[in-house]
């Protein structure tokens, strides 16, 4: 086992049962949240995961940390197969691997103060200590940067920015190796998020934390990643070095996307080269035979429908998922190795 | 330039809006004034708590009455929709001036089909037609939102659609008896961003065909240099910057505008390196500090005793491209940071 | 929808045959001998034995479940020879306390429970939900003051105090009304009426005070939807809004609990029968409590498990029809 490697995933797998059909109204359909994704976080490292609503990045997000198991595949934490653990097992994962949630607003319990929410990790894991657990609150408080005397304020007196600093500070609480933030700031102010992913990035080098960053905001991860992977209807579709993926997409979905966020310069409005996707995202329910893309895509084709692109690295540490790939230049390649 | 010399389709005037709450009373809006001319986009910039959803929501008069105090003038092609009869500005809503809100999951009644939805919004102002004609009315309208299959889907549920597409039934409704102002709130912020831009194009789109005026309230400010002419920029419940879209983004002239531009700009760059923050959050609108609402968080402040502590500002015309700022420092400071803040 | 009904309904059928051996084994377990009580006090142990096979309680109590069961379908015999007689189909048992077949004893008190039911269900639908759209159409006001009041007081206020008030203040010290005597309405109307309207009112204004509360609270909550103030952008008359968005929004919790409430009095609106002593299925199982008379007791709590069951059924049915989201496809 690789020890650079501080998270893995292993075509994970997660379906959730649904419809219902028969006298006893058996689910017999599946929604396919997860379908076959692979992963390396490298110690350390940020990767982002990207996509749109319904990509399964969430579903994802709660199988890493096991708030649910998977269907199939496996989970590997520094070094330890954490796909089936159970009970103390469980806790002790717990406490190497923490999440930041979306919304700071409905993960934080309005009847506690914030000096238990942040000392909730350590009574949940047995290690509460009445000298020493307020104290390092305080402490946590101090490093993300709140005022440790707003020790026994509530959620509902903080700002929208603040409180997931709190979320931030919770999630810190036992010294986790690896933080896994799901759209840690999509619920907060333009002005507020700057802060935040400043904040994030700080504690990342300071703790040498592993981080998962889950967005739907592709500038947001371009600044925070080292690596980026791109999710469609629970695939990865690319996966490679940040530079590389922005600055020469691959697969014609991280194209579009990149087409399709608004730039900052109204001078190059309208601007030739846009890419602007048809129709909607397809039931993950029923996805589409082959590519899931294809039914979006410019350049799909017969073999599209008919057989599925595994990911394959295309010789510049860049893997994607597509039969007919963008050209990556040569120099790009060899700068990413 | 633009022609402003015909009367404004919309013109506000020093509007006021407060809610009274169990703890306080909230300035929602304090004191806004602006034009909106014919055939122009104009954009509203704020972030949440900025009152910039409040001012959209009293142009029709939808604000709760029980409870907001609604003083001004709001006038839509000659009539003040604050001092009208509720049957003068019921006359107005859907038909001379329409809206779109940000959330399409929420924004449809999911007790009837789609088709009924948009055949209502056109009969309530046509009532002398028919049934089956407004459904032929309909079918044209969800041909031109871009709805597939409208035949069939005509008869179907809100629920049954997808984000995007119910955002386009929510046009539908908007357009449908081709008003003279479309107000849109958000109306790609719960969207996913290939279904945003497949949405901001259509409202061009559509902006070119019906010949519409549209009011766009937005915190997101790649929608504003997608779409905007006019650019206002709100602010605790006041407007601190008025300017052009090509002034607001290479030289803005209000602090708040240029920590708003450089939080958001420079992260789409480079990886690493610190973000360009605004320190804080938006204040209480319960609260709000003395003087200018943003001196607290504003890194250019005159320091404690200062005008800015003291008066609010008021907003005057600064430089020479057409923009307005409410901003206690000199002309000459602002036109210099501006033009060095904005993006290139 | 015809399998989800289907669907529905056949589970219906497994809870009832649940709750018919429940009910059934609960009563038998009973430390009440049925034997020994229906040849009174004096009573000679060969007589109670005799009694014993006469009522077919010397079987085991599977033997007697089953031959329960089987009666609803077939009918059946009781006693011997020149004793025996028959309680046809659909049979719940004969209670020998009163030397009838506990079928035709509901059949005699149920109609007059329906006819206070049904009375009081209208009556209450339309004060709780006026009432409580009044009150949400002037939030704050105080019309919406007075009339959370009445529900606080309606929901607090028990029955059978409320009941007894009414019956004291408006019978005997103002004497506005006779003392009810209950005649069935096909006999004499006037008298029917006379005799039922205190009951209906107690048992509507005490029902009507929580749907009161329901119905201001949907409405408000429905009126603070994005599609209610999309509804009022495109022009529409507040009336229209009301009824197409608002109340239609409102209204659906209501229809839930309206009907478990319905099929809850079907089943014997006790307290309100004993206060105003009519003869409705409620007082027969209260008298059938107080002369430990199990086969009415037995008979009457299947058939108010009958109604509560029918009615989640009819409930969920109507669910689908009033919001297409849980319309099965």
């Amino acid at each position: 086992m690789n020890s650079d490697i501080a998270l893995q995933a292993i075509n994970l797998v997660k379906y959730f049962p649904t419809g219902s059909s028969g006298l006893l109204g058996r689910p017999d359909k599946s929604v396919k949240a997860v379908d076959g994704v692979s992963l390396t976080l490298r110690k350390g490292a940020t990767l982002g995961i990207v996509g749109e609503s319904g990509c399964g990045k969430s579903t994802l997000a709660r199988v890493l940390t096991r708030l649910i198991e998977p269907t199939s595949g496996q989970v590997i934490l520094n070094g330890a197969d954490i796909t089936h653990t159970s009970g103390k097992e469980l806790r002790d994962v717990r406490q190497q691997m923490q999440m930041i949630f979306q919304d700071p607003v409905s993960s934080l319990n309005p009847r506690h103060s914030i000096g238990q929410i942040i000392g909730m990790p350590f009574t949940v894991q047995g290690q509460f200590d009445k000298e020493a657990t307020p104290v390092r609150v305080r402490e946590l408080m101090k490093l993300v940067g709140l005022n440790p005397e707003h020790f026994n304020r509530y959620p509902h007196e903080f700002s929208g920015g603040q409180r997931q600093r709190i979320g931030i500070a919770r999630a810190l609480a036992l010294n986790p190796s690896v933080v896994i933030a799901d759209e840690p700031v999509s619920a907060l102010d333009v002005s507020v998020r700057a802060q935040i992913l400043n904040l994030l990035e700080g504690l990342q080098a300071e703790l040498n934390l592993s981080l998962v960053f889950i967005a739907h905001d592709l500038s947001v991860v371009r600044h925070i990643a080292d690596e980026v992977a791109v999710m469609y209807l629970g695939k990865i579709v690319e996966r490679g070095p940040a530079a590389t993926v922005y600055t020469h997409p691959a697969h014609p979905y991280t194209k579009a996307l990149l087409s399709a966020v608004p730039i900052q310069d109204p001078s190059s409005r309208g601007g030739a080269g846009r890419i602007r996707l048809q129709g909607d995202v397809p039931s993950p329910i029923d996805p589409p035979s082959g590519c899931r893309f294809r039914t979006r895509c410019w350049k799909a084709e017969a073999l599209c429908e008919e057989q599925e692109p595994l990911l394959t690295d295309d010789g510049s540490g860049r893997l994607v998922a597509c039969h007919f790939p963008e050209e990556t230049p040569v120099a790009i390649g060899n700068r990413a190795q | 330039m633009r022609n402003h010399d015909s009367e404004p389709v919309l013109s506000v005037q020093n509007l006021q809006v407060s809610f009274t709450t169990d703890d306080g009373v909230v300035r929602a809006v304090d004191g806004v004034s602006f034009d909106v001319y014919a055939g122009e986009t104009v954009c509203i910039v704020g972030e949440s708590g900025s009152g910039k959803s409040v001012m959209a929501g009293s142009i029709l008069r939808l604000n709760n009455s029980s409870t907001a105090t609604t003083t001004g003038k709001i006038l839509l092609g000659g009539v003040d929709v604050l001092s009208a009869d509720e049957s003068v500005v019921r006359g107005l809503r859907g038909s001379e001036v329409a809206m779109i809100f940000q959330d399409p999951m929420s924004a449809l009644n999911p007790y009837y089909t789609v088709g009924d939805q948009i055949a209502e919004a056109y009969l309530v102002h046509h009532p002398e037609v028919s049934k089956k004609d407004a459904r032929q009315v309909v079918l044209q309208m969800m041909i031109k939102v871009g709805i597939p299959s409208p035949e069939k889907r005509i008869d179907e549920y809100p629920h049954q659609f997808s984000g995007g597409m119910r955002q386009r039934i929510v046009i539908a409704i908007a357009l449908i008896n081709s008003p003279r102002l479309l107000i849109a709130d958000e109306p790609t912020t719960a969207l996913d961003v290939t279904v945003q831009a497949q949405i901001l194009d259509l409202m061009m789109d559509l902006q070119k065909e019906f010949g519409m005026t549209i009011l766009l309230i937005t915190h997101d400010l790649g929608v504003v240099a997608e779409v905007a002419q006019d650019v206002i920029v709100m602010y605790a419940g006041r407007i601190v910057e008025q300017s052009d879209v090509e002034a607001i983004f290479h030289a803005p002239t209000h602090p708040y505008a240029w920590g708003l531009l450089g939080s958001v700009s420079s992260y789409g760059a480079s990886k690493r390196g610190d973000l360009f923050t605004i320190s804080g959050s938006p204040p209480s609108l319960i609260s709000l500090p003395e003087g200018c609402a943003f001196h607290p968080r504003c890194v250019h402040s005159l320091g404690s005793g200062s005008r800015c502590q003291s008066e609010k500002p008021v907003l005057r015309p600064v430089g020479n491209n057409g923009s307005r700022s409410a901003c206690h420092l000199a002309d000459e400071v602002l036109v210099s940071i501006g033009t060095g803040t904005g993006a290139r | 929808m015809l399998l989800f009904i289907i669907r529905r309904l056949f589970f219906a059928i497994v809870l009832l045959i649940a709750v018919s051996v429940f009910t059934y084994f609960l009563f038998a377990l009973l430390p009440t001998d049925p034997a020994a009580l229906s040849c009174g006090i004096h009573c000679k142990p060969e007589t109670i034995a005799a009694n014993r096979i006469r009522l077919g309680y010397d079987k085991s109590i599977f033997e007697q479940y089953w031959l329960f069961l089987k009666g609803i379908f077939v009918g059946r015999d009781y006693g011997i020879g020149t004793a025996a007689f028959t309680c046809p189909a659909p049979s719940l048992g004969y209670s020998f306390n009163q030397h009838a077949c506990v079928t035709s004893l509901i059949g005699e008190t149920f109609p007059v429970t329906a006819y206070l039911s049904i009375g009081a269900f209208i009556l209450w639908m339309m004060i709780g939900i006026g009432v409580g759209a009044i009150a949400a159409l002037n939030k704050g006001k105080w019309q919406d003051r007075l009339a959370t009041a009445f529900a606080s007081v309606g929901v607090s206020l028990p029955t059978f105090y409320f009941g007894l008030l009414a019956l004291f203040s408006i019978v005997i010290w103002f004497q506005i009304l006779p003392f009810p005597s209950y005649e069935s309405p096909l006999d004499n109307f006037p008298a029917f009426i006379t005799a039922m309207i205190l009951p209906w009112l107690v048992l509507a204004i005490i029902s009507a005070a929580s749907y009161t509360r329901l119905t201001r609270n949907g409405m408000l909550e429905a009126m603070n939807e994005d599609f209610v103030r999309l509804g009022v952008a495109k022009g529409l008359r507040l009336r229209v809004i009301l009824r197409r968005y608002v109340m239609r929004q409102a209204l659906i919790p209501i229809v839930t609990i309206a009907g478990l409430d319905f099929a809850g009095l079907l089943g014997g609106a006790i307290i309100t029968e004993s206060v105003f002593s009519l003869p409705g299925m409620g007082r027969m199982s209260i008298r059938a409590v107080v002369d430990s008379d199990l086969p009415v007791l037995v008979g009457t709590t299947m058939i108010a498990a009958v109604f509560i069951v029918l009615a989640n059924v009819i409930v969920d049915i109507a669910y689908g029809f009033l919001d297409p989201r849980v319309r099965v496809s």
